[in-house]
């Protein structure tokens, strides 16, 4: 009954910071709908008792990819007046795109209704059951060859994106850190012998 | 019925609840006590006295301070900015300061007690803590201030940065206890000082420090306030107990990291004796002194204690980082750092060296 209310609660505070993506006209208060989307799906995992996928899901994208997209996002000088130009121009695109994704939604449960439901329902397991520890175990021997794969693609990925940005600016001035550090003392500062003046 | 009795009656959240309560209440005065105790040392440091003209009941010289900010930063009128996102700005300060509370949820306290026993424990800390930095950038934009938002993207790309070089420190301290939960990490440093994880992962332990510090906003990386260049950073705008908000964020911040230092490699609640003397001894059993050297929460609460001061220390003794000094240190040092130990590391478990030979 609880999980019930809670799941409601969550599912409704979802559905409205999903809308509010979409439907907020600053760029930012967009970003911050989806960080909160994120959280509450978050909480959703959580009732289901994948308490690994929940915490990865805060950690990877609440605190690190929107962190860098508000980053970019707040940086931009965003015209809302010219982003919504072409709003009506490509409105039936989207209307297919949602009608796409309600019949897939209908489709599944439909499937579940009709009691040819090829997903098995969950098995509840034990409280001290660790699904962390269990994930841990089948990605690295069943699946440790796609998972691999995983980290290479993103190892390219990541190597790409350095290259891009590794261009030699013309003009640039930079600071050569070895130079400063092997400085002495006498490169910098002379110290020179004079008689005292005398004020006049 | 007598106070047992009516302890183990009370359902599990009751609990809970209970030490919630107790837990949060600890860190609130810690934090009145530590703003204090900085300014003392740090005065002392710096040969003057610190504050010493507030005394409650004619003690201690200054013990009153940090009661007298708090009623002059409450009676304060809390300005917002017109041209700002006002329910933003009013929020920043509180999201700052959920993170540095609620990750107490798993820390282990004493043996084989934490509020939440939580297996993917060190997952949960890291996902708050990197939530924590959302405050720092709301108060920025919401501010509608330029100096408040040049404080913010610095301060999010300085927590980006390091906390990757965490994450990876975390890597090692996960391969030594071969454990998320921190319960269990603490309990595999069992042994004595040398058995402590900051022994084999020293390069992790030092880049975890930095790391924390760097996160916590402290000096020399407090280049989100940054007074001799943008003013008071990200808070410029806010007043009265708004600021105070974040300050009672940055304290607690600064207590939690130090506290975690303590758990993930100074051994948490272990004794120092803990391994060295068995744990039947007789010396254990000594009325007072034997709790004392016993494994217990005194310990993490003295190893925290260390941890804040140094943290005190390196205010005292650095001038603040140039930005660029910053970021070169979080990209091309420390995660490099990190990275090497990891696999020496992964050498060492692979031949059995060290406290993987057993």
């Amino acid at each position: 009954m609880l999980v019930q209310i809670l799941f409601y609660a969550f599912a409704t505070v979802l559905m409205g910071s999903a809308l509010g993506v979409i439907l907020s006209r600053n760029p930012v208060h967009s970003a911050l709908y989806l960080v909160l989307a994120f959280f509450t799906s978050a909480a959703l995992w959580l009732l289901i008792e994948a308490e690994f996928l929940a915490i990865v899901l805060v950690l990877v994208y609440v605190g690190a990819v929107m962190v860098l997209f508000l980053f970019v996002v707040m940086m931009l000088d965003i015209n809302v007046e010219e982003v919504r130009k072409g709003f009506t121009r490509h409105a039936w695109l989207g209307w297919l795109t949602v009608l796409a994704l309600v019949a897939e939604i209908v489709g599944v449960v439909a499937v579940k209704q009709l009691g040819i439901d090829v997903t098995k329902a969950a098995v509840p397991v034990a409280a001290d059951h660790s699904n962390t520890a269990e994930l841990g175990k089948v990605l690295y021997t069943t699946y440790v060859y796609p998972f691999e794969l995983a980290a290479v693609v993103l190892l390219v990925a990541i190597v790409a994106a350095i290259v891009l940005t590794m261009r030699k600016r013309q003009g640039l001035k930079l600071q050569d850190v070895g130079a400063q550090v092997a400085t002495r003392r006498e490169d910098r500062v002379r110290l020179v012998k004079m008689q005292a003046e005398r004020r006049e | 019925m007598d106070f047992a009795a009516l302890w183990n009656s009370l359902p599990d959240y009751a609990h809970s609840g209970v030490f919630i309560v107790a837990v949060t209440l600890v860190l609130v005065v810690s934090v009145a006590m530590l703003t204090l105790w900085e300014r003392k040392l740090i005065g002392w440091m710096q040969l003057r006295r610190g504050p010493n003209r507030v005394a409650i009941f004619g003690l201690l010289p200054g013990l009153g301070q940090p009661f007298a900010d708090v009623i002059k930063l409450l009676i304060k009128e809390v300005l917002v900015p017109a041209q700002s996102s006002k329910f933003l700005f009013r929020i920043a300060p509180a999201i700052t300061l959920v993170p540095a509370f609620a990750t107490w949820a798993v820390m282990p306290l004493a043996p084989g007690f934490s509020i939440a026993n939580v297996d993917a424990g060190l997952l949960y800390v890291l996902a708050l803590t990197s939530v924590g930095v959302y405050g720092v950038i709301l108060a920025g934009w919401a501010s509608n201030s330029k100096y408040a938002f040049l404080g913010a993207m610095r301060s999010a790309a300085q927590i980006v940065a390091y906390e990757i070089a965490m994450g990876f420190a975390l890597v090692g301290v996960i391969m030594a206890s071969g454990s998320l939960n921190l319960g269990t990490i603490v309990e595999k440093q069992h042994g004595a000082f040398l058995a402590w994880n900051w022994f084999w992962l020293f390069p992790l332990f030092i880049v975890y420090f930095i790391s924390a510090v760097a996160e916590t906003n402290r000096a020399p990386f407090d280049v989100a306030e940054g007074e001799s260049e943008i003013v008071a950073g990200f808070h410029v705008e806010y007043s009265g107990i708004a600021f105070a908000l974040f300050f009672l964020a940055e304290y607690a911040n600064m207590i939690l990291v130090s506290a975690l230092i303590s758990v993930f490699f100074m051994g948490g609640w272990l004794s120092p004796l803990d391994g060295i003397v068995a744990a039947d001894s007789a010396l254990f059993q000594i009325p007072l002194l034997g709790t004392l050297l016993n494994n217990g929460l005194h310990w993490l609460v003295a190893k925290t204690f260390f941890f804040l001061c140094v943290i005190i220390w390196l205010r005292a003794t650095f001038p603040r980082y140039r930005y660029d000094q910053i970021m070169r240190l979080g990209w091309k040092v420390l995660i490099p750092v990190t990275i090497i130990w990891i696999a020496v590391e992964g050498l060492m478990v692979y031949f059995k060296i060290g406290p993987w030979s057993a």
